[in-house]
């Protein structure tokens, strides 16, 4: 079996995000980029699948500008056999994403497609199950535990109520939760073993994609800011302040 | 004129409060109808509690054996068909809404917007990015249905009692894949109020240190009939399951009141209770993030300060 991997680059985990002050976008210039954690988290689990036998070959996945080829490198480097570079300047959003990623399963005919459930610079937490709808195969999406046996994946996901399993017949789309697993470190020879593995290079415009994006943004703002408030010297003190505010 | 459908969620029976707060957004838009709809094995209950919400003009019924539990698989092809003639398809932003809502605009051919926080215009609206470290102004092409996931915190549930819409059956004739099937749910049992719609939350964070220790918190909750919620770490851990988690990954909850005991205050945390009234944070540490954003803080061993506050309350 193959296994897709959606690998986004986004800002990293730690930055702290300011808006720029016209309001046209947040600041990345010289902001440290990194792999999505939930797509290491997608990364991670198709690479156990493999090595316990069940695949055996995982292709990681980037949509976006020509010097994505150094991120591709880190999945690489991380243990994915090859890695397919759909090159576009533009952002992509994520109806747009899946119907890249249609073409690609079209292609690539994997048995099992990870993506992580959302990126952490969007948020937006659609392309997994808009790739499910487009492909009509079955979604499991905020995957806790994932097992493959006999054709099909039993998913365990992390939802509101609790721990929902779900059978899904292969194939199927899974998008990853922060407890699937923790994401292996690359290791330093295996960054120099990466530069020899395949990079497949594709134009976004020879996909034969429309890029129809329905959403257009037009402001971005800071947050409203919660102040600091007061400090109580002990419980008794701070049960007098409830009870005064009529909380208690 | 916009014609908004929501779609109802429900667990055993029961319409979640989630879908209120889902017709209060629906409301913000003007729109000529607000129509609910259930897909349930059995419907009667779920929408006669949907019926009773104001602002509801209809509630329409799709009763199948299929929908017994909420697949999206299943659900989608069945929202998609009754989505014609409407403007906008809203679901709460919840695990559900999150999962059904994508396939729903990917059958329609349109994108999503998700986790909206304010309506600014019958195709304008407001949300979060970069974990609420941004709030975006989105436009939706109004050529197309707008597909939209409700941020439940960011809007009040809508009044429900003396108000009573009318309960229509939806013919609707779309086969079903047998792709996917439900398994079980595991729901850790309680009788606390819910997390996501409690007026009170007590959390506990990696300060609490173990499963065991925990039940300080539990307790404290109950003295003040609160629910309880924890920091990522404390999931982690293992201290509590996973759907006590609040955060971005995790809950985004708005209580009246919300106690952090032993949280540092990630931003990650922080984004899952900035809409609460009050924040109150316990923490030895005084340097902590989470007194930065906190209205009362209160520095010390929370294995002190936890029983002189059960004094306290008497």
């Amino acid at each position: 079996m193959k296994i897709l991997v959606g690998y986004k680059r986004v800002v990293d985990y730690n930055v702290r995000i300011q808006v720029k002050p016209d309001g046209t976008g947040v600041v990345t210039d010289g902001v440290k980029l990194s792999a999505n954690p939930f797509d290491d988290i997608a990364l991670e689990e198709a690479l156990r699948l493999r090595e316990r036998g069940v695949a055996e070959e995982v292709v990681v996945v980037g949509i976006g500008p020509a010097d994505l080829t150094a991120h591709l490198r880190n999945g690489l480097a991380m243990g994915a056999n090859r890695a397919i570079h759909v090159v576009t300047p533009e952002a992509v959003q994520p109806l747009t994403a899946a119907r890249v990623f249609l073409k690609l399963v079209e292609k690539e005919q994997p048995g099992l497609v990870i993506l992580g459930k959302q990126a952490i610079d969007d948020d937006a937490n659609q392309t997994g199950q808009m790739l499910a709808a487009l492909w009509d195969r079955p979604q499991a999406t905020f995957a806790s535990k994932l097992e493959i046996a006999d054709g099909k994946a039993t998913v365990t996901r992390e939802v509101d109520a609790g721990l929902e399993v779900i059978e899904a017949e292969l194939p199927a789309v899974v998008t990853t939760d922060l407890r699937l697993n923790e994401p292996r470190f690359i290791k330093l020879p295996d960054i120099m073993k990466a530069k020899s593995k395949p990079i497949d290079t594709i134009e976004f415009a020879a996909l034969g994609v429309e890029a129809h994006d329905h959403l257009r943004t037009t402001r971005y703002a800071a947050p409203p800011k919660r102040s600091r408030g007061v400090m109580v010297k002990d419980a008794a003190e701070l049960v007098a302040m409830l009870r005064q505010k009529g909380l208690l | 004129m916009s014609k908004v459908l929501i779609i109802a969620e429900h667990l055993e029976g029961k319409l979640n409060p989630s879908t209120a707060r889902a017709v209060s957004a629906a409301v913000a838009v003007q729109p000529e109808a607000v129509d609910v709809l259930v897909l349930a094995d059995r419907v009667d209950a779920i929408a006669a509690d949907a019926a009773r919400i104001a602002g509801v003009s209809r509630v329409l019924t799709v009763a199948r054996a299929e929908n017994a539990h909420p697949l999206a698989a299943v659900l989608a092809p069945q929202i998609a068909k009754a989505a014609a003639g409407y403007s906008h398809v809203f679901l709460p932003s919840t695990t559900f809404g999150k999962d059904v809502a994508p396939r729903v605009a990917a059958l329609l051919g349109v994108a999503q917007v998700s986790d909206v926080m304010s309506v600014e215009g019958s195709h304008t609206f407001t949300r979060p990015i970069y974990a609420g470290n941004a709030i975006v102004t989105v436009e939706a092409d109004p050529a197309h249905a707008v597909v939209a996931t409700v941020r439940t915190a960011s809007w009040p549930a809508a009044a429900s009692g003396e108000h009573a819409a009318p309960v229509e059956p939806l013919g609707l004739d779309v086969a079903l894949p047998s792709h996917t099937r439900f398994v079980e749910l595991k729901q850790g049992k309680s009788d606390r109020p819910d997390l996501q719609s409690a007026g009170k939350v007590v959390s506990g964070g990696r300060g609490v240190g173990s499963k065991e220790n925990f039940e300080i918190i539990y307790r404290l909750a109950d003295k003040i009939g609160a629910a309880v919620g924890a920091s990522r770490a404390a999931v982690d851990a293992g201290y509590v399951p996973n759907e006590l988690q609040v955060g971005q990954t995790g809950k985004i909850i708005a209580p009246e009141l919300y106690i952090a005991i032993g949280i540092s205050g990630a931003i990650q945390h922080l984004t899952g209770i900035k809409d609460a009234g009050t924040i109150v944070a316990i923490n030895k540490d005084a340097e902590a993030p989470i007194f930065e954003v906190a209205d009362i803080g209160l520095v010390g061993d929370l294995f002190k300060l936890i029983p002189e506050l059960e004094q306290a309350l008497g």
